[in-house]
């Protein structure tokens, strides 16, 4: 029976929380969308101060609607009221960076804790105000869906639309403001006018989702969708539709879950279904999740073992042997492990790593020799690192002593084309290269 | 105004309470971490909520140590995010205590029932009751003396705060100026950050039932910013910042209980006026100070960017 509802909830089929469902997904996606940009300006904590500094307008609003004899608690007026102080809150932040040594996280922690206190005694004053019921004041603070009535939805909707359609339209600008300022201004564009705009629409956002989400609780909205999204991609376009996407469904899961369980406060869920799309990105994120990340890593250590494994080896056959062709003979262990700094337990590992590949075959006397592919691939290696070490030599002005380990930090990454360049480069065509260097 | 026993007690927790927070705050600003302060304040929810469900009862150590273990937690998940995801810090703080925040308030909401802890109180505190519990600390013939039972509590906390500088003072000088030199001196910067997180998180703890998270954050961050403007010698900085939060509870007080009636209103909450007190001293120090806007638009001072500052401290997202 709980199962049916929430299917029925979760499809939007229950009439009661469709329009709360709808209104908090649509403030979901449209925070991960502008708060993508904010997170990449860096500035992701300023939507804290700003949703701290709504606090006093509320009040203030409040008090003076009532003082003309208005309902106190009339949405827009209330909204107004946080948006002129929030801003106001945006503002003192910017020209406290601009004009003193203070840093941003000092600056937005003042404007926070103060506007936060002022809000608090004014609340706490208007509350006392004999004749207007000043309850559900405090559901700005911690955010509930169930005072909301029809108009005030239509509000959010509105807004959000519109917040959204203007982020589209200047897209490109904000995207330049975000990755390159300087540039910006210097090629003529008005950065101080467009870091306020993308201030303008962040208040919007927060502003309507007071109600829902709670004062202290928005600012998830804004960071948790873009940092997730950031873990999924390396491509603006696609970081904004996966934020926005994230937002929405973490929106759509929470208000889900808060209408069926009334218990339980909206705000918190919202949050909750966003930080756990977050730690799944986190883990598993295909561009920058902890998880792909280690992987790659681990790849990038085999495939550099066994080039040096690789490379060890051919450097022995060519140190034994003083003739043209080089004859692959086997060799000792004991040569290997002497011939360059294994740390402990990686040689065998390696040669186990190489047998497994066909690269190295362990003879009955307990010596190693290079297999076929395996003498091919060595000898590919060992001329790539030659490659570039003369490169190196040749145009970085590196000291044919010194090159070793240089080469070595770039060989494992070159590419085909590369090699084809370094040897035009070089005019080096043909096959064995000498070392430019004792081994 | 009635000038009574009641005032004197609330100003006197109201003014530990800014003199515990300032000190670990001088640290935090100097680390560029003022909004740690912030996060730690909303991220100890859950510790209290979870201490409160096991011991049962809202005055004991098991809250202290609930709260401690989580704002300590906020501070290593915060860590973690910034390091292994490659976050930047202010986005992984943010989501770090958000997400405490949530789960705080949802382990409160379900155990509403039997329990009187709720987020409000959080929040706001109670300084307004604080002198309804009282402890006797000496008795003679003639006097009674007694004080608010937080004082004593926030009294500890202070000590404990002025001992771990005192002890570690060198070392946290070192650790928020330059974290690298420290590192090379085998001054362990992170055990020392971690230990401010934890004078954080116990601060925080001590003070939030008297005067609730507002106050604490706001005398954590304002008045060391406030003594920043006007000195850059570390000691003083200090002395300043201790003197601007105790003034900021004294006004806080006294506006509270007169500026309302200026305008017709009933007075309101201490800790709100506290906060919004160190706010103003903040805006006097902002336009008067020696760096202040006056002397920047009279030209007798260049615009700071140019000043070079020595007492730049290094960010510490590098370690």
């Amino acid at each position: 029976m709980d199962l049916e509802i929430l299917r029925e909830t979760l499809l939007l089929e229950q009439h009661n929380t469709r329009i709360v469902v709808i209104s908090v997904a649509l403030l979901g996606g449209t925070a991960g969308l502008i708060g993508s940009f904010l997170l990449l300006r860096k500035q992701s904590l300023l939507g804290d101060a700003l949703s701290h500094a709504t606090l006093p307008g509320i009040g203030i609003a409040f008090a003076l609607m009532s003082a003309m004899g208005l309902s106190g608690k009339s949405l827009p007026g209330l909204l107004t009221g946080a948006t002129i102080t929030g801003l106001i809150g945006v503002l003192l932040v910017l020209a406290i960076r601009r004009s003193t040594r203070l840093k941003d996280d000092a600056a937005m922690g003042i404007v926070l804790s103060v506007f936060f206190g002022l809000g608090v005694a004014i609340l706490n004053m208007v509350q006392k105000i004999p004749g207007q019921s000043s309850a559900g004041l405090d559901s700005f603070i911690y955010g509930s869906t169930a005072s909301m009535v029809w108009s005030d939805f239509c509000l959010i909707i509105v807004t959000l639309l519109v917040t959204s359609v203007m982020t589209i339209l200047i897209l490109k600008e904000l995207t330049l403001l975000c990755f390159d300022p300087d540039f910006a201004s210097v090629d003529g564009w008005p950065t101080l006018r467009l870091d306020v705009i993308l201030m303008g629409l962040v208040t919007a956002v927060t502003v309507v989702g007071l109600q829902a989400v709670g004062l202290i609780l928005i600012i998830a909205f804004l960071i948790t969708p873009p940092t997730a999204a950031r873990f999924w991609t390396d491509d603006l376009k696609k970081l904004l539709w996966i934020s926005t996407m994230i937002g929405a469904v973490s929106g759509w899961l929470g208000a889900s879950i808060s209408a069926l369980y009334s218990n339980l406060p909206a705000g918190a869920i919202i949050v909750i279904s966003a930080s756990f799309i977050f730690l799944v990105s986190m883990i598993f994120g295909r561009a920058r999740g902890v998880l792909p990340r280690y992987l790659r890593h681990l790849k990038l250590q085999k495939k550099v073992g066994r080039q040096h494994l690789l490379r060890s080896t051919f450097e022995i056959l060519e140190n034994t042997q003083s003739e043209a062709p080089l004859k692959n003979i086997p060799i000792s262990m004991e040569l290997l492990r002497k011939h360059r700094y294994w740390s402990k337990g990686e040689l065998p590992r390696l040669i186990r790593q190489a047998r497994a590949e066909d690269h190295i075959e362990r003879q009955p006397s307990g010596e190693l020799r290079l297999s076929e592919s395996g003498f091919g691939e060595a000898s590919r290696i060992t001329r790539n690192h030659r490659l570039w070490e003369m490169y190196l030599i040749k145009h970085a002005d590196i000291a044919p002593s010194h090159v070793d380990r240089d080469a070595d930090m770039v060989e494992h990454l070159l590419g085909a084309e590369i090699v084809h360049q370094l040897e035009a480069e070089l005019e080096l065509a043909k096959s064995d290269i000498k070392s430019p260097h004792a081994i | 105004m009635n000038w009574t026993a009641n005032d004197l007690h609330i100003i006197l927790v109201g003014t530990l309470c800014a003199l515990a927070c300032a000190l670990p705050g001088t640290f935090l600003l100097l680390r560029r971490m003022s909004m740690m302060g912030d996060a730690i304040s909303h991220a100890v929810l859950p510790g209290l909520a979870i201490a409160f469900l096991i011991s049962g009862s809202r005055a004991s150590w098991w809250m202290f140590f609930g709260a401690a273990i989580a704002g300590v937690l906020t501070a290593l998940f915060t860590q973690w995010i910034t390091r292994f995801g490659k976050v930047e810090r202010g986005a992984a703080m943010g989501i770090v205590f958000t997400t405490l925040f949530a789960i705080g308030l949802i382990l409160i909401k379900q155990s509403a029932d039997h329990v009187d802890l709720d987020p409000a109180c959080v929040l706001y505190g109670a300084l307004e009751y604080t002198p309804l519990d009282l402890v006797t600390l000496f008795e003679t013939a003639e006097h009674l003396i007694q004080v608010p039972r937080a004082a004593l509590v926030i009294a500890a906390t202070l000590l404990f705060n002025i001992l771990i500088i005192a002890l570690f003072f060198k070392e946290f000088t070192l650790a928020s100026f330059d974290p690298s030199l420290a590192k090379t001196q085998g001054f362990r910067p992170m055990l020392m950050h971690y230990l401010l997180m934890t004078m954080v998180a116990v601060t925080t703890v001590a003070s939030f039932e008297a005067v609730g998270s507002i106050i604490v954050i706001a005398m954590l961050i304002v008045p060391p910013a406030t003594a920043f403007l006007l000195t850059r010698r570390l000691p003083i900085l200090i002395a300043t910042s201790l003197i601007v939060a105790v003034l900021s509870a004294l006004l806080g007080h006294l506006s509270s209980q007169a500026l309302p009636h200026l305008l017709g209103l009933p007075e309101t909450t201490s800790s709100g006026m506290m906060a919004t007190a160190t706010g103003v001293l903040f805006l006097l120090a902002w336009v008067f100070g020696p760096e202040g806007l006056m002397r920047q638009n009279s030209g007798e001072l260049k615009k700071p960017e140019h000043l070079i500052d020595l007492d730049e401290p290094k960010a510490l997202e590098k370690h």
